[in-house]
């Protein structure tokens, strides 16, 4: 979607501010919001892309006046009432108020190290080839689906070169929706400066994004 | 909104709680109660991230691939494998690669659209990776970024910008100081910054850490 989070090329946020010596959390609801939100990946009731789209999903002004974990936050609360894991009138008291909704899975103390050791990963087997190979010129294609898609703006509509044969991958487009992992070749495409940002800016920074087969066409 | 909370049983002092606090702790206490969550898998994962992984282990990596050619080698061509075969691995750093600086190119990490990083290797990302202003800019002017930062490369210099956009994470492989001939790996991972790693930073020199 063209959301809020499709930041790249946005101007007017200003300079990038570093903290020195940053801890890891802020506040202690960050932590639990943080690791509510790993452990609610495990009942199995949502994806990872999903849980993007959850997160991004929402008015642009909102999007942008949030800190990451409270956008992390929404999104749970948001899924888990879209699941009916959670009502409503229970967020509200803080309390069980429902019998819970059986799920395929709880995330136990004994499992943590070894869940996040293996991690999810969304590359998978194929015999199918992939349709372009290094240096191959494409374009990303003007698509502005008003669900989640991983092809931002900045680069739709301009040509680049492949400079990479990923693998083949889980497309989030289609897992978001709940319509299954429609796995495709991934690649990295290259694109010069001046083709993303025009004549006279400078053409030694190039910018690559990792783009799906579907987002891409030969040029 | 969240309002009724008197009858929790926390020790925190209400009154300081905002409006976020207070639906958080709301909502971890009805999905404990419902037995969606364990509180006792909450904490461990908040105290692995807090303190266990963590930008020290990238440093290794970095370190490694500086002291030992085969090494480096291994992780130019496969970085998740490599990078396993130092015991890091899994959520957010499935599928590595590893990007090396020359002395004619320059790589930089962001994720335009959310927050992807390579948390096994670096941890948690800063809150400056996720905010707006690195998003938006580091795709369109790097060079800017990096002055933000506080340094500056050569005009010549390429700057390679890796947006990320699937479920591969980057993790930049920077130059090695020079003045660090014959160092440990033990030594040379004290030189290696997180920033250096995003590629928003240099590593230190040996006259950074020198007493």
């Amino acid at each position: 979607m063209n959301g809020g989070q499709d930041l790249g090329g946005v101007q007017g946020f200003g300079p990038v501010e570093p903290e020195p010596n940053e801890p890891v959390f802020h506040a202690d609801w960050e932590k639990r919001a943080f690791a509510l939100t790993l452990a609610m990946a495990m009942p199995g009731e949502w994806n990872i892309d999903m849980s993007r789209f959850a997160r991004e999903n929402r008015p642009p002004v909102e999007y942008l006046s949030m800190s990451y974990y409270q956008i992390w936050f929404a999104a749970l609360e948001t899924m888990v009432k879209e699941r009916d894991l959670v009502a409503d009138d229970e967020i509200v008291v803080g309390h069980a108020l429902n019998a819970p909704k059986p799920v395929k899975r709880v995330l136990t103390p004994d499992d943590v190290l070894k869940v996040l050791h293996r991690g999810g990963p969304t590359e998978r087997d194929t015999n199918t080839q992939a349709a372009f190979k290094m240096g191959d010129k494409v374009r990303a294609k003007n698509i502005n689906p008003p669900t989640h898609t991983r092809l931002p703006r900045y680069v739709r509509g301009r040509a680049g070169t492949i400079e990479r044969v990923i693998g083949f991958h889980v497309f989030p487009d289609s897992n978001a929706q709940g319509a299954g992992e429609n796995t495709q070749w991934l690649y990295t495409v290259r694109f010069d400066g001046p083709e993303l940002w025009g004549e006279g800016t400078d053409p030694n920074v190039k910018v690559s994004v990792d783009a799906w087969e579907s987002y891409l066409e030969p040029t | 909104m969240a309002h009724d909370h008197d009858h929790h049983d926390h020790h925190h002092d209400h009154s300081e709680l905002t409006e976020t606090q207070l639906r958080v702790r709301a909502l971890e206490s009805v999905l404990t109660e419902k037995g969606y969550v364990d509180p006792a898998a909450l904490d461990l994962l908040i105290e692995t991230y807090e303190k266990k992984v963590g930008p020290r282990n990238g440093a290794r990596v970095v370190a490694k691939a500086w002291a030992d050619p085969a090494y480096r080698a291994r992780l130019v061509k496969d970085a998740t494998t490599a990078i396993g075969e130092l015991g890091y691995a899994g959520r957010q750093g499935e599928h590595i690669v590893a990007l090396e600086n020359t002395p004619q190119r320059h790589n930089m990490v962001v994720c335009t659209l959310c927050s992807c990083y390579p948390w096994p290797v670096l941890g948690l990302p800063p809150v400056w990776y996720k905010s707006a202003p690195y998003r938006s800019r580091a795709v369109a002017d790097p060079r800017g970024v990096l002055a933000d930062f506080g340094f500056a490369l050569p005009k010549d210099t390429e700057i390679r910008v890796w947006d990320s956009t699937a479920e591969i994470r980057y993790l930049v492989i920077p130059m090695r100081p020079a003045g660090t001939d014959g160092w440990s790996e033990e030594r040379l991972a004290s030189l290696v910054t997180r920033d250096s790693m995003i590629g928003t930073g240099l590593p230190k020199s040996p006259k950074d850490v020198a007493k």
